[in-house]
């Protein structure tokens, strides 16, 4: 009933800010149609990313790139914008603010978001011409109109702001010189050691430094400034002085409304003001619990309960922010949190290596990281940070803790592998809210190649840049082999010039079907190659040519060529085959039957889930396959570059949690995958439920039964590197397992390199590059799948049942025996 | 100097790039034949942890042994560099497609190491 519903509340915000415009976002998600909404912005633009400027001024983003709510969008949502026009009167009795344009705007909630101010050293001259501060796009123009002229630059402030605006001037071919009261830069964020490498960095761009240094006034000439005179009594001669030695929250309209405000309006955790609960006030002019922040962070963080409280949610609150400062200056990293200078009783971890320009200090107490700065090598600083903020208890990691999270092993392999485990949602570019998913599609529907592009398209890592590494990973994750810019070409070995593609498509495109003319074809240096080289041709030729191609027992390992796992005292080991894993009472026994018959010196249960009987000499290999031939038994492959086995967990037919045939499908993938000959070993399981019993997210192809049907992940790898696998796809039926799983072998058959584990080649490919072939392209999959089947059909004969009849005889025997 | 050659067994029985075991009372031995249907023989042990060099891959006058890579020359039984160390040599020949060894002298010991 439209009569019933009560009027729309009005709020006012008074700001438009990046506080603010983060706060419209977060209640239109919660409350669309709670209030009317007014917001004053005193700035004669829409929204935009503030912490954008300095690319703007180092000339790496335009200010329309830089628009984040262009005007359309506050239409599009029933915003009234009234841009230009700031706030000059709070009337709170009337519940009034009143515009500089006469306008009146009355309020049931008011929003302050007004941000802070620029500090102007109550300089002489300081009122003059060519005096700016760096606070907004007037700013940025101001500055801009001066780097034309070619005059020289002075920069009062050597803290982040300042050193932005140097090396956005210096970028643009002013002469800049910094002028810092503190003895070293940044000295709020880093200690000296660190402030010095930056020093030098920068002072390789034409940034020239005075530290220690006072100023004492600005010279001014017909009202425009015309050098910086320091308290030493050097003059700097400059046509533009940018004064970057702090802000101050702007408190004045608040202050005139009489709401409470001390060094910011001071605010309660769900950021209404102490003393009018009918105003909120967030961001840059909040003093909360004592602090005021000057990082987006917190802003949005701020904002978000904000929001949560105006549409009377009521269950947000804003503890504070534990913050983090980058630099954004492109090319140079680094990185502070907490405390980075220590304190009595703290302890400092240090690494230091002047060389390469890398500094890192971890501060910790009762071990606890509470702060530290980076220098260099800032990889880790969002795991530093994590670890600070919540508190973790860095005592077993203390050891490795300064070389990074790879290191620790806590992470799994690198970068790239990290990006590609988080979900979609996961957020990369904190400073413009970029999540994985949107970068990604962005990345593939635009067809870009570049971090530049990746930028430009998504904003993402263009704001501080922290967040530049894992763009790149994204990049390279979903480029796979097209994002290196220019791929370095390694030889296959030192018998030849040939990478292993360039072997590999001269196989298939010149016809090679020997050995000897693969190495006459591309001119091997060595007669008959090498230990290295002759089983990737011998693998190469056989996945090319199935069928056609003469396996060469010469050119094969002898793990290979003996069909089992040579031991280090010569003796070999057996590994009957047990499909899924499953096993009968009378299979036991043959097996026992074997071992006590050849007394096999020890017998033990594999990682696999299968019997492993050691210490069998070669010469008796062929009597035991026969025996366990006639048992039933075929080549478990375990010494193979081959299918090895498919682990399963116990599944629907017993486990009161498992949702599909855990162990059947497991069955019918071994079944339809052993005797395949592949890049290097590999690996399935097959669990029946998430709860992943069988470890199939450590596998080369994995699959998870769920209930509406089987997750299918891919390279993973629990060997020497920890890989988590990365999700193919999700499918319904046991036929589409097993066609995605056909496909996907053929394709790393095809496509990797010998020797390469899946993990690697996924990493060096990219998932997306796999997803194209073996999910999104039906055709394309089949095809894979058709000839990985025909394949097949010359590889699934049992090895050992031939050598046990006879085949190969001399491989197994000496040659003589002599007194 | 005409030494006491014992035949072992047709070339032919020992595949090219290959290797077959002969057991003597000096322990295994490995004779090679490699792809110039050239015959060499060493102690079937490598000198780095006593890995079977028989069961290696031969590539060139060389074997390299299954368990780590090192790589043997057959002519001298040394490891080739950075790897050092050596595998006792026999003597081999050839004769009307014949393998034949003397074990009468006993193995030629490495040079001095």
């Amino acid at each position: 009933m439209d009569l019933m519903q009560p009027p729309r509340m009005r709020l006012v915000v008074v700001g438009n800010g990046m506080a603010a415009t983060r706060l419209l976002e977060e209640l239109l998600k919660l409350a669309p149609e709670r209030f009317d909404i007014t917001v004053f912005g005193a700035e004669p633009h829409p929204g935009y990313n503030r912490i954008l400027l300095s690319p703007v001024l180092a000339g790496e983003q335009t200010p329309e790139q830089i628009v984040t709510h262009p005007v359309s969008w506050y239409a599009e949502h029933g915003i009234r914008l009234r841009m230009g026009v700031a706030v000059t009167r709070i009337d709170r009795a009337r519940r009034e603010v009143h515009g500089s344009d006469g306008s009146v705007e009355r309020y049931d909630r008011l929003v302050l978001a007004t941000g802070s101010r620029p500090f102007i050293l109550p300089l002489p001259g300081a009122d003059a011409r060519g005096v700016v501060a760096f606070r907004d796009l007037a700013d940025v123009e101001t500055m801009l109109a001066h780097a034309q002229t070619g005059r020289p630059a002075v920069v009062i402030g050597g803290g982040l702001l300042g050193l932005e605006a140097a090396n956005g001037l210096a970028a643009r071919g002013m002469a800049v010189t910094v002028v810092h009261l503190a003895p070293w830069l940044m000295e709020k964020q880093l200690d000296e050691p660190a402030a010095r490498l930056l020093e030098k960095h920068l002072a390789a761009r034409g940034i020239a430094f005075r530290l220690g240094a006072q100023t004492a006034a600005l010279e001014t000439q017909a009202g425009a400034v015309r050098a910086v005179r320091l308290a030493s009594g050097e003059q700097l001669p400059a046509d533009l002085v940018v004064m970057a030695v702090g802000i101050r929250p702007d408190t004045r309209l608040a202050e005139a409304a009489g709401l409470a405000v001390e060094r910011g309006v001071r605010v309660h955790d769900t950021m209404q003001t102490l003393t009018d609960p009918r105003i909120y006030a967030i961001g840059e002019c909040v003093n909360h619990r004592g602090t005021s922040y000057g990082l987006v962070a917190p802003l949005f963080e701020q904002a978000k309960v904000c929001a949560n409280h105006l549409a009377e949610w009521g269950i947000a609150r804003y503890p504070g922010s534990v913050t983090a400062t980058r630099l954004k200056v492109t090319g140079i990293d680094l990185f502070s949190a907490g405390r980075f200078l220590p304190e009595p009783g703290d302890e400092t971890l240090l690494f230091e290596d002047a060389g390469r320009g890398v500094y890192k200090k971890l501060v910790v107490r009762d071990n606890r990281l509470v702060g530290g700065c980076l220098y260099g090598d800032t990889v880790d600083g969002a795991w530093y940070f994590d670890l600070l903020r919540e508190g973790t208890d860095i005592g077993a990691l203390r050891e490795h803790l300064l070389f990074g999270r790879h290191h620790v092993g806590d992470a799994g392999t690198d970068p790239g592998a990290r990006v590609a485990q988080l979900p979609d949602s996961a957020e990369i570019c904190g400073c413009n809210g970029v999540c994985k998913g949107e970068i990604v599609r962005t990345i593939r529907e635009k067809q870009l190649y570049t971090l530049d592009e990746v930028r430009a398209h998504t904003k993402a890592s263009s704001s501080c840049g922290s967040c530049t590494g894992l763009v790149e990973a994204l990049l390279a994750h979903t480029l796979g082999g097209e994002y290196s810019a220019q791929p370095s070409k390694k030889p296959l070995c030192p018998c030849t010039e040939a990478s292993h593609d360039e072997v590999r498509a001269a196989i298939r495109e010149r016809a090679l079907k020997t050995i000897p003319d693969v190495m006459q074809a591309l001119a091997w240096k060595t007669p008959d190659g090498c230990h290295k080289c002759r089983p990737a041709l011998n693998y190469y030729l056989l996945a090319a040519w199935p069928g056609e191609y003469r396996d060469d027992p010469q050119s094969r390992f002898i793990n290979e060529r003996a069909h089992g796992n040579i031991q280090k005292d010569g003796s070999f080991s057996v590994v009957p085959r047990l499909w899924g894993g499953l096993v009968t009472p009378a299979e036991l026994r043959a097996i026992a039957d074997v071992a006590e018959k050849y007394r096999v010196p020890e017998m033990k249960i594999t990682g696999g889930q299968r019997i492993d009987l050691f210490g069998i000499p070669k010469e008796r290999l062929p009597a035991v396959w026969r025996d366990l031939a006639a048992a039933g038994f075929v080549s478990g492959h375990a010494y193979g570059k081959a299918l090895r086995t498919v682990k399963t967990c116990v599944g629907k037919q017993w486990c009161r949690f498992g949702t599909q045939d855990s162990t059947g499908l497991g069955v019918k993938l071994e079944k339809m995958t052993w005797g395949s000959w592949m890049p290097h070993k590999f690996k399935m399981a097959v669990s029946g439920c998430p709860r992943n019993c069988a470890e199939a997210t450590i596998k080369d192809f994995g699959v998870v039964c769920v209930e509406s049907g089987y997750e299918l992940h891919v390279g993973g790898n629990g060997g020497i590197k920890v890989r988590i696998t990365d999700l193919l796809t999700r499918v319904a039926s046991e036929e589409e397992v097993m066609e995605h799983c056909a496909a996907f072998i053929q394709l790393y058959r095809e496509e990797a390199h010998y020797l390469e584990r899946t993990a690697p080649w996924v990493e060096r490919v990219g998932l997306a590059h796999i997803r194209a072939k073996v999910v999104d392209d039906a055709d394309s999959r089949r095809a894979l799948a058709a000839r990985f089947y025909a394949s097949q059909k010359h590889a699934q004969t049992d090895p050992w049942a031939e050598r046990a009849a006879g085949n190969e005889a001399r491989e197994f025997q000496p040659l003589a025996e002599v007194e | 100097m005409e030494g006491n050659w014992i035949p072992i067994g047709p070339l032919a029985d020992i595949p090219r790039r290959g290797a077959r075991v002969v057991k003597s009372r000096h322990g295994d031995i490995a004779v090679f034949r490699t792809a110039d249907d050239q015959v060499f023989a060493l102690a079937d042990r490598c000198p780095h942890r006593g890995g079977p060099l028989s069961q290696g891959i031969v590539h060139g006058h060389t074997v390299t042994c299954p368990l780590h890579d090192w790589r043997i020359a057959l002519e001298s039984g040394e490891a080739i560099a950075p790897d050092t160390g050596c595998a006792a040599r026999f003597p081999v020949r050839v004769v009307d497609g014949t393998v034949e060894l003397d074990l009468a002298e006993s193995a030629t010991a490495c040079e001095a190491q």
